[in-house]
């Protein structure tokens, strides 16, 4: 992998890299422009126009108070990238370093770390993540914190397992012999030859983290009013299913959209950066 | 006087009773048996046997890298300091700097992520504390050492870009990068291409006499040995079961295994269609050692006495006296 310029080269070749990274790249550009400009100001009420149907005014609508269906997609698409980058980031910063030590320990902190993990993953995620704001309240913050939790277990496993196969090769073993301690391995050796998989993995829990983000808010236990976001467009859009059908697709396909997106990227990093289909090609 | 001249009174590497057990499903596993051995700075030492010998695991053992599992009694003294049982951060210290090790891939042996001088770097910077430049300067000087072609481009080079034979260079100047004073070679050149072999056998050889350290060459390969190395270990089932001067070896072998060995080596001037003579069976599991010798089993010359008594070590009165006696692990050597 060490030279980039092929690795780019490859990535732009590859389809589902391509495609999934528009997509992605798309949803990141509307929560940019979203912070500074959204055609309408998505607090705003206007009830004589509820439910309109796309005219030039509104180019997808309004919904039953009246606001402006396309000021809250882009806003909203704010809410689902900062969940994903929050719970991804708790996933990778306490999981990995988890995964990392199991893996480099071995013995009896391998087995304490993962069977906590595997403790952990035998919950449903999200029904842990309703009990979690059953207590806690609902909320951004609390579904965030719950849905980044639920990531821990994922990259724990997956760090030590790719760890483990790092350490199994004669580099690590010569890095040994030259003196080196397991922590000096790890951080030289090991992280970076797991760092591909981690972030195949990254994109595809993000995807999982909108996902569940919107399921929450759909329930009315993740974003609280008037924080807009693409499950609760879904939940209000609900009880309006047979007047203004439109109104559930347009957060619907946005999600469906991302998750895509996110995890087509995912598939063509993986096989961008694993030097194995690399060397196919 | 300082350390050095201090600690040259004392022999470079002294093994004594070296056992190691390792856990498997039915149990611990004797899995070295008792190796003693001692040699001098600038003496080179070859350790011969096949798989499952313990030969690699000696070598692990003088490392200190066995797996953490594993049972280790007796006594590894290097320079006087005993290695069993030390904690491993100064085992750590140790690693690199005073013993140095080759392995046999050259191709998995290099981390792929990193250019060379950096990995040649890596023991300079953690045991001499040198700056980046200085290391990179230093890793310079060394790749010129190991006669790498084109050193100053090679060094900014990722080990995909280099072949086998070039790697296993790049091995042998991470390995020598501190001057250590005992080097383990596994099988450094069982990867390469025969042609490959001789070179990077002849550099070990000059590198070895030039800094006067002390070489273990782990190889299962006998004509290998022979212009290699001072002294011949021959291993079989965990234990040494002969050891001589090399020329003393080559000219009387005791060992039925020895025997063996040699008998199954491959000659030239063989006429075409000869089989070649095998050792038959294999080596047994570790768990199913008899009790006696290790060889019992696939020996022709095997009594019931060999398989109840573990075989006495034996000097050959005969020859190879002084520094490097003759010594046979088997009462009936002497049989034809």
């Amino acid at each position: 992998m060490p030279n980039k310029n092929a690795v780019w080269q490859r990535a732009l070749r590859h389809p589902s890299f391509v495609a999934g990274g528009a997509m992605v790249l798309l949803m990141v550009l509307c929560a940019v422009l979203s912070l500074f400009w959204s055609p309408y100001p998505v607090g705003d009420i206007d009830i004589p126009n509820k439910l309109a149907s796309p005219s030039a005014a509104h180019w997808l609508g309004t919904d039953s108070l009246g606001r402006d269906i396309g000021s809250l997609l882009l806003v909203g698409s704010q809410n689902s990238l900062l969940v994903g980058f929050i719970a991804v980031g708790i996933g990778l910063g306490v999981g990995v370093p988890l995964g990392l030590l199991a893996s480099a320990r071995r013995g009896w902190v391998e087995e304490v770390i993962m069977r906590a993990s595997d403790f952990t993953f035998a919950f449903p995620a999200l029904l842990s993540a309703i009990m979690l704001t059953a207590i806690y309240g609902p909320g951004l913050v609390v579904s965030i914190v719950a849905i980044g939790i639920f990531n821990i277990p994922v990259f724990a496993r997956i760090s030590r397992g790719a760890a483990n196969a790092v350490w199994a090769r004669d580099y690590t073993a010569a890095a040994r012999a030259a003196g080196k301690g397991p922590l000096a391995i790890t951080l030289a050796h090991v992280l970076p030859n797991i760092a591909s998989v981690l972030i195949v993995q990254a994109t595809i829990q993000f995807a999982i983290a909108i996902l569940a983000e919107a399921a929450l808010s759909y329930l009315g236990l993740g974003t609280q009013p008037p924080q807009p976001s693409w499950g609760r467009m879904l939940n209000e859009a609900q009880s309006q299913m047979f007047q203004a059908p439109m109104l559930a697709v347009y957060p619907g396909a946005a999600i469906a959209l991302a998750v895509l997106g996110l995890n087509l990227l995912g598939d063509g990093l993986r096989d961008v950066l694993d030097p194995r289909l690399a060397r196919q090609r | 006087m300082n350390m050095r001249d201090l600690s040259s009174a004392k022999p470079l590497l002294q093994v004594d009773d070296l056992r190691v057990s390792l856990p498997t499903a039915r149990g611990w596993a004797p899995a070295l048996r008792g190796v003693s051995w001692r040699m001098e700075r600038g003496q080179t030492v070859g350790l011969i046997g096949e798989s499952g010998s313990g030969k690699s695991l000696t070598a692990l053992a003088l490392m200190g890298l066995l797996p953490e599992r594993a049972r280790v009694s007796g006594s590894i003294m290097l320079q006087g300091q005993e290695l069993v049982g030390l904690p491993e951060p100064q085992l750590c210290q140790l690693r690199g700097a005073r013993m140095a090790m080759v392995f046999q891939e050259p191709m998995t042996a290099l981390n792929p992520l990193h250019p060379i001088w950096k990995q040649i770097a890596e023991p300079l910077r953690l045991h001499q504390h040198m700056s980046a430049s200085d290391a990179k300067a230093r890793a310079l000087q060394l790749l010129e050492r190991v006669q790498l072609p084109r050193a100053r481009e090679r060094l900014d080079a990722y080990p995909h870009e280099l072949s086998g034979g070039q790697r296993q260079r790049v091995m042998i100047s991470i390995a020598l990068a501190c001057s250590p004073d005992l080097l383990i070679a596994d099988e450094p050149t069982t990867a390469l291409d025969v042609t490959v072999q001789k070179e990077v056998l002849s550099l070990i050889k000059q590198l070895v006499h030039e800094d006067g350290m002390g070489l273990m060459l782990i190889s299962h390969d006998l004509g290998l040995m022979q212009d290699q190395v001072d002294r011949v270990m021959v291993m079989y089932g965990g234990a040494v079961v002969e050891s001589a001067a090399t020329p003393d070896l080559f000219a009387h072998r005791a060992h039925p295994y020895t025997r063996g060995l040699f008998a199954a080596r491959p000659r030239l001037g063989l006429a075409r269609g000869t089989r070649l003579t095998t050792i038959p069976g294999s080596v047994p599991e570790l768990m199913d050692f008899p009790a006696g010798c290790a060889f019992a089993d696939r020996c022709s010359l095997a009594v019931d006495e060999c398989r109840q008594t573990p075989p006495q070590a034996q000097s050959m009165a005969s020859h190879g006296a002084g520094e490097m006696p003759h010594v046979v692990s088997c009462p009936r050597w002497r049989l034809p």
